[in-house]
């Protein structure tokens, strides 16, 4: 008989083990349903993993993997501190459509300024000020009120995403555009363009703000008693009241930092790779970030990580698509296999197989 | 990315020379990319392109070869799927969605020597053209027979996005209802969305419960064909497919986008050294839009009127915008006998005289 016992103590071996685990796991069941689904299974997987890296046009996609993580990992990270301390914000997609909203809205409000050395600052401030503010109301509602901030915050996205639609055809519109929906393209606008710092890198502002956030995240987690609170308040809540940590104010500095965080991207995001507030201006990186953060083990360097494999599975499963017509749903079954392999190899780390009965004490 | 900057240091052709510039073999075949925003199979706009496509296919046989990917994101994801394509040695892409415009025009201005057409946009290139249907010829007919047919003179209205398009195609309608009908007014619902079946359900269960007997949509699904179909007495008109499976009732009739010609006609271009950007926009005459057949639950002699009006505006003879035609604040934009022009279609963006309501902004 197989029983599971819990460990004294989490595995820390298995803690490091489960991702990559959960990454093969995920890869033998992808090439399983590939397969079922008649497409040839370690092409697909090949496609996906290899080929945006070493494959014949790597030179184009591995500066585009820059593009497509900075914004999961620059989430992912505000989000950890959260998570970490046991508090819920799973409104970062609506957080990251506020500060793509605050920040092109104060753009377009100078337009056409030439002022860049205060526009486009002001609008890292204004974009990481408007997802701030966003994730205020969950963080305030929770504190004053006792309302949960996992509903709330969720509940928010919908919100964001009718404001994001109403700004497309209202207020942010734009005036030259023939009466279609949609702002003037920021790219188009130097004082605010969030441009590659060196043609073909992929690198534009919001991927050193990225990296920067892992670096100063590591710092924060090991070396800071900010660090120390956090993970207090995650594993004895009773215990960090003692030590004079206020639940309340916790609350607040978590949601605080993970919404100005996804605000910052969605800033970084509108006024760079996608120019334009449109209707369809998220895909969806507020909701991915989340697996991006449990997948990275809620670590800054795990984020970093799993933020590129993230990005790598958006990459390669578009190039899947293309050449070999995998359907798109496959692809996003297949991302989201990879939390729930997650989720499940993670047993491991709390627990441990034990093979034969077990004795009656 | 910064295409911008690109292009001003000149590094256009070094980049596309160190990616690997598409090959031409003398005999390979040529490679004719499509995206699309929907999924190919969701019944309307983009299972229509794809089918033309397919058509295409057919008609060239082995000389071309068809990549394509389906419910791309409009913005920086298009952009990167278009690249993809340029790479892997695509010589013509057709971009089918309005929200492509921006990133069409970026690919475009980076891979000089491959065509780009972009379906229902205004911006071209000089390897950029654009094309469309003028829908709003069959929108008359819609309206001649909805006029007609409609008991309670209320008439539902389905709407889409709100761009000249759609207002076009709600005035054209409009326009013909009242011209048999002056008692007839006009209910109209945006739903902000393409393709969205549970809104367009619910939209035309409103509208069916509001008193309308006829109801229009412009958008993709056949879900209020199935509405209406369970409300009874309730006529309906299919939408870019003909939707023949609810004929007779509810779907007496339908607009049918036909782009096969179109891309047969390019694609041939492309490969006879010929092509050059066009502006195209074409109709009933051209049969780039189709009528569905005129179902038995109308009668003969409307039916006969309806076939007539079709075949005028197919020679020429008739023209769905003709003068006097006010605008909803009762100024007049088209004099007696005056017709409209292709500039005033391409940017209509006010209702005309008789519709209640504002256009959302």
């Amino acid at each position: 008989m197989i029983a599971l016992e819990r460990r004294p103590q989490p595995s820390r071996a298995w803690s490091y083990l489960s991702p990559l685990l959960a990454v093969i796991v995920t890869m033998i069941v992808g090439g399983i349903v590939f397969a079922a689904l008649g497409k040839p299974p370690v092409e697909a997987i090949r496609t996906i993993f290899w080929d945006p890296l070493f494959g014949d046009f790597a030179s184009y996609f591995r500066p585009q993997l820059l593009v497509k993580a900075a914004p999961l990992i620059l989430i992912a990270i505000g989000l950890s501190f959260g998570f970490r301390a046991g508090i819920w914000n799973i409104g970062a997609e609506g957080q990251y459509i506020m500060g793509a909203l605050f920040g092109a809205g104060f753009a377009l409000a100078f337009y056409p300024s030439e002022a860049r050395w205060l526009i486009f600052p002001l609008m890292i401030v204004v974009g990481t000020l408007g997802g701030l503010l966003w994730a205020m109301i969950p963080g305030l509602l929770r504190v004053h009120f006792r309302t949960n901030e996992i509903l709330v915050s969720l509940m928010l996205v919908y919100v964001a995403d009718f404001m994001l639609d109403a700004m497309a055809l209202g207020l942010l519109r734009n005036p030259e555009g023939m009466g279609f929906p949609g702002s003037r393209n920021l790219q188009q606008y130097p004082a605010a363009h969030n441009a590659e710092l060196i043609a073909n890198t992929g690198m534009h502002w919001g991927v050193i703000a990225a990296f920067f956030a892992v670096v100063a995240a590591y710092i924060l987690l090991s070396r800071h008693v900010f660090g120390f609170n956090v993970r207090l308040a995650g594993q004895s809540p009773r215990a960090a009241a003692f030590a004079g940590v206020s639940a309340d104010r916790m609350v607040l500095i978590c949601m605080g930092l993970s919404g100005g965080l996804a605000g910052m991207a969605g800033m970084f995001e509108v006024a760079g790779p996608s120019g334009q507030v449109l209707a369809s201006f998220n895909v969806g990186y507020g909701f991915t970030a989340i697996i991006v953060a449990f997948l990275g083990r809620l670590h800054p360097v795990g984020i970093l990580l799993a933020g590129f494999l993230m990005a790598l599975t958006y990459i390669g499963g578009e190039l899947a698509q293309m050449n070999l017509q995998l359907p798109r749903s496959a692809i996003q079954l297949f991302q989201g296999m990879l939390l729930f392999f997650l989720l499940a190899v993670d047993v491991m780390t709390n627990f441990r197989i034990r093979l034969g009965r077990k004795k009656v004490a | 990315m910064k295409r911008r900057t690109l292009l001003k240091t000149g590094a256009t052709a070094a980049f596309a020379a160190a990616l690997g510039a598409p090959l031409r073999a003398q005999n390979a075949p040529m490679k004719v990319g499509f995206v699309y925003v929907g999924p190919i199979n969701d019944g309307g706009w983009t299972q229509h392109h794809h089918h033309s496509a397919k058509e295409m296919v057919e008609h060239f046989g082995d000389a071309v070869e068809l990549v394509y990917q389906e419910s791309v994101p409009e913005g920086p994801d298009a952009e990167r799927v278009m690249t993809q394509m340029c790479l892997q040695g695509c010589q013509i892409i057709f971009t089918t969605s309005f929200g492509f415009m921006d990133p069409t025009i970026n690919v475009a201005a980076k891979f000089p020597d491959v065509k780009f057409e972009h379906a229902t946009g205004y911006k071209t290139a000089d390897n950029v053209s654009v094309y469309s249907a003028r829908f709003y010829e069959g929108r008359a007919i819609q309206g001649h027979l909805a006029g007609n047919m409609t008991e309670s003179n209320r008439v539902g209205y389905i709407a889409s996005v709100p761009i000249p398009e759609v207002v076009r195609g709600i005035n054209s309608a409009f326009i013909h209802a009242r011209k048999v009908n002056p008692d007839v007014e006009f209910k109209i619902i945006w739903i902000f969305e393409w393709l969205n079946p549970a809104k367009e359900a619910d939209a035309a269960k409103a509208l069916i419960e509001q008193g309308c007997d006829v109801v229009l949509q412009h958008t993709d699904s056949t879900a209020p064909h199935a509405a209406a179909k369970e409300a009874g007495g309730v006529y309906t008109f299919g939408q870019a497919a003909d939707m023949a499976e609810f004929a007779p009732m509810p779907r007496i009739s339908s607009i049918i986008d036909n782009w096969a010609p179109y891309y047969i006609d390019r694609v041939q271009a492309a490969m006879d050294g010929t092509w050059e950007s066009v502006n195209t926009w074409q109709g009933i005459g051209e049969g780039m839009v189709g009528i569905g057949e005129i179902s038995s639950a109308v009668p003969d002699d409307i039916k006969a009127e309806a076939e007539a009006m079709r075949d005028a505006i197919a020679a020429g003879d008739y023209h769905p915008f003709t003068g006097p035609l006010s605008k909803q604040d009762g100024t007049q934009f088209l004099a007696e006998g005056e017709v409209a022009d292709d500039g005033l279609l391409a940017g209509m963006n006010f209702y005309v005289e008789g519709i209640e309501g504002d256009i959302p902004s």
